[in-house]
């Protein structure tokens, strides 16, 4: 199949110049002296300067430490509820057979499409009356209950692929429905529940708009809420908001770069099949 | 001959036809619904308090008003309504086109070429082995871990007046304003901007998707139509493409989707404008409930995204349920 095609080398060339570059401007953009890079960010000279990044991580009203703070903290607890919930859901709705099921798992996958839009202003108004507004912990179960229908489709499309056999064997050993959830099902399904973290985790980092709308108190707020606030009242310094970018961008970079295998299979998982 | 295996294995999975199982589980099948019950009440709670509560109350608050039930008035009120859309100025061209029609025409640019894109990608990458294939593939593969918002300040960035790229080689190319000046400035342009942005930001979903989907083709048939003497073009043509159909089908799904509630790339880039030119219905809703206090009309909004998402969704799931 690897035919020798010139054309096809030189697309490669120009997508990977088209692609890289943008991503080259904000770091270099990042990385020196904001009046520098005022008339471009490819013009000499290059001198390099941690002073952007320094103003970005210690930022008066928008300092990205605590945002960076709030957000692992709203990414792992809005990542690991979810997982635990989702895979015994997934496997009630993938083993038992019951009343209603069918429905259920339609609505679940109608859910799949829901705008959060939809959900937003209710959702504001409940938080608020649950004293929940302005928490992590409120956010933490938005993301969650907004993240387990995909997990669950996710999850329970894995559980069918698994044999039956093993469950029958531990049931006829005796061991309830329960039990054989924990130390059968749970087991198995480790490398999709690998997929289903990276993927959840990355999604709950890199959203913007659930936090929007939840929190308002400077030091509760997530990175990516005090990404717009660096820009400015009047003019945009895009040192700064560059170096900010760069920080906001760093975690799910690390995940991606060091789970890209789960990554990948979760969202290959989630869409094809 | 091939689909009698398949018809088997649905059949048992299903449970219908149930003599192949054994009687261990048939008999468990009728005490189900309680351990059922356990094993989704957690997740069921979670999903309706904050999931199923605020949508079905978003749908309840479009029907009314501040003097009480309206029925459909609103939706009515909405394509009355310059911010949403403006057919006069779409006609003449001149933007802000109101948001509906904002989206529209994003969708009509962005979708063909996303999903276009990734699947050309996809199919030369897998011809050629050479260090820019891992680039170009890891530039790429950047775009879906990127978060929105980055992504909306790296598009602001590229097409700013003197500090971006875009604005600053077609300037010294010898072309005039607005190209040359930056780009989220001009009602002309800004909309434009974005969605090239978002295409840059998207792509990599649609290739990560098609390249699974060839993974899965098997050689044999390439081989057989070498043999037979079929161009790259025919092979492309006669097998690839439609043997990767059903994936291009879920990616053109997930993309309309994902062009119908765009949001933060907007939000930081342009904030809708300048004087709305680049203004969408998500935008448009975030701004009614939350800086106007309107929630009826936010809700019309959020329930108009809804209806257009719902078809697609109803598509996809029924799809992914085997039905």
């Amino acid at each position: 199949m690897h035919i020798k095609n010139p054309w096809a080398k030189l697309i490669a060339i120009v997508v990977a110049l088209v692609w890289v570059i943008p991503f080259i401007g904000i770091v270099m953009s990042a990385l020196r002296p904001s009046q520098e890079v005022l008339y471009g960010w490819w013009r000499p000279p290059f001198h390099f300067s941690f002073k952007n990044l320094v103003g970005a991580w210690t930022h008066p009203t928008a300092s990205l430490s605590i945002g960076l703070r709030n957000s692992v903290q709203v990414a792992i607890g809005a990542t690991l509820l979810p997982t635990f919930v989702a895979s015994l859901m997934a496997y009630g709705l993938g083993r038992l057979r019951f009343r209603g099921r069918g429905p259920l798992l339609m609505l679940i996958g109608l859910l799949l499409a829901l705008p959060q839009q939809m959900i937003a202003w209710p959702l504001f108004r409940e938080m608020h009356a649950l004293g929940l507004l302005n928490s992590l912990t409120g956010l933490i179960l938005a993301h969650s209950a907004w993240g387990l229908p995909w997990m669950v489709f996710f999850l329970r499309g894995y559980i069918e692929t698994l044999p039956v056999e093993l469950e029958e064997a531990a049931r006829i050993d005796g061991a309830g429905r329960l039990k054989t959830f924990i130390y059968v099902i749970f087991p198995l399904m480790l490398p999709a529940l690998a997929s289903v973290m990276v993927l959840q985790f990355t999604w709950v980092w890199n959203d913007f708009f659930m936090a929007l709308i939840l929190i308002f108190d400077p030091n509760k707020m997530v990175i990516t809420q005090q990404i717009p606030l660096l820009r400015g009242q009047y003019h945009v310094d895009w040192g700064l908001l560059s170096a900010g970018t760069l920080i906001a961008m760093s975690v799910p970079l690390l995940v991606f770069v060091f789970l890209q295998r789960y990554f990948v299979r979760g969202l290959i998982g989630g869409a094809v099949k | 001959m091939r689909s009698t295996p398949r018809a088997e294995a649905k059949g048992t999975r299903e449970g219908r036809p149930r003599r192949g199982l054994p009687l261990l589980f048939a008999r468990a099948r009728k005490g189900e619904g309680p351990a059922a019950l356990g094993f989704l009440s957690l997740g069921l709670l979670l999903i309706a308090l904050f999931v199923i509560y605020p949508s079905v109350r978003t749908l309840w608050l479009s029907l009314f008003d501040k003097e009480g039930f309206a029925g459909v008035s609103n939706f009515i009120d909405l394509f009355r309504d310059r911010e949403i859309v403006d057919f006069g100025r779409f006609l003449s061209r001149e933007p802000p086109w109101g948001a509906l029609l904002h989206n529209l025409v994003w969708t009509v640019i962005h979708l063909p070429l996303t999903v276009g894109l990734g699947l050309v990608l996809a199919v030369v990458f897998s011809k050629v082995k050479s260090w820019w294939v891992g680039l170009a593939r890891g530039a790429i593969y950047l775009g879906i871990v990127t978060p929105l918002i980055v992504g909306g300040v790296i598009i602001r960035f590229l097409f700013e007046k003197h500090a971006g790229l875009v604005p600053q080689v077609l300037g010294a190319l010898g072309a005039g304003a607005p190209w040359s000046a930056g780009w989220t400035a001009y009602p002309e342009t800004a909309l434009l901007a974005l969605v090239i942005g978002s295409v840059w930001l998207w792509t990599g979903f649609s290739m990560v998707l098609h390249s699974a989907g060839l993974s899965t083709i098997d050689r044999e048939l390439y081989e057989a139509a070498q043999i037979d003497g079929a161009s790259e073009w025919a092979q492309f043509r006669h097998i690839t493409l439609p043997l990767l159909r059903p994936v291009t089908l879920v990616v053109a799904a997930m993309t309309f989707l994902w062009e119908l509630k765009i949001f933060d790339i907007v939000y930081v880039a342009t904030m809708g404008g300048p004087g709305g030119a680049s203004n969408v219905l998500a935008l448009e809703m975030y701004f009614s409930a939350f800086r106007e206090l309107d929630p009826y009309r936010a809700s019309a909004i959020a329930t108009l995204i809804t209806l257009f998402s719902l078809p697609v969704g109803y598509w996809f799931a029924r799809r992914r349920l085997g039905r």
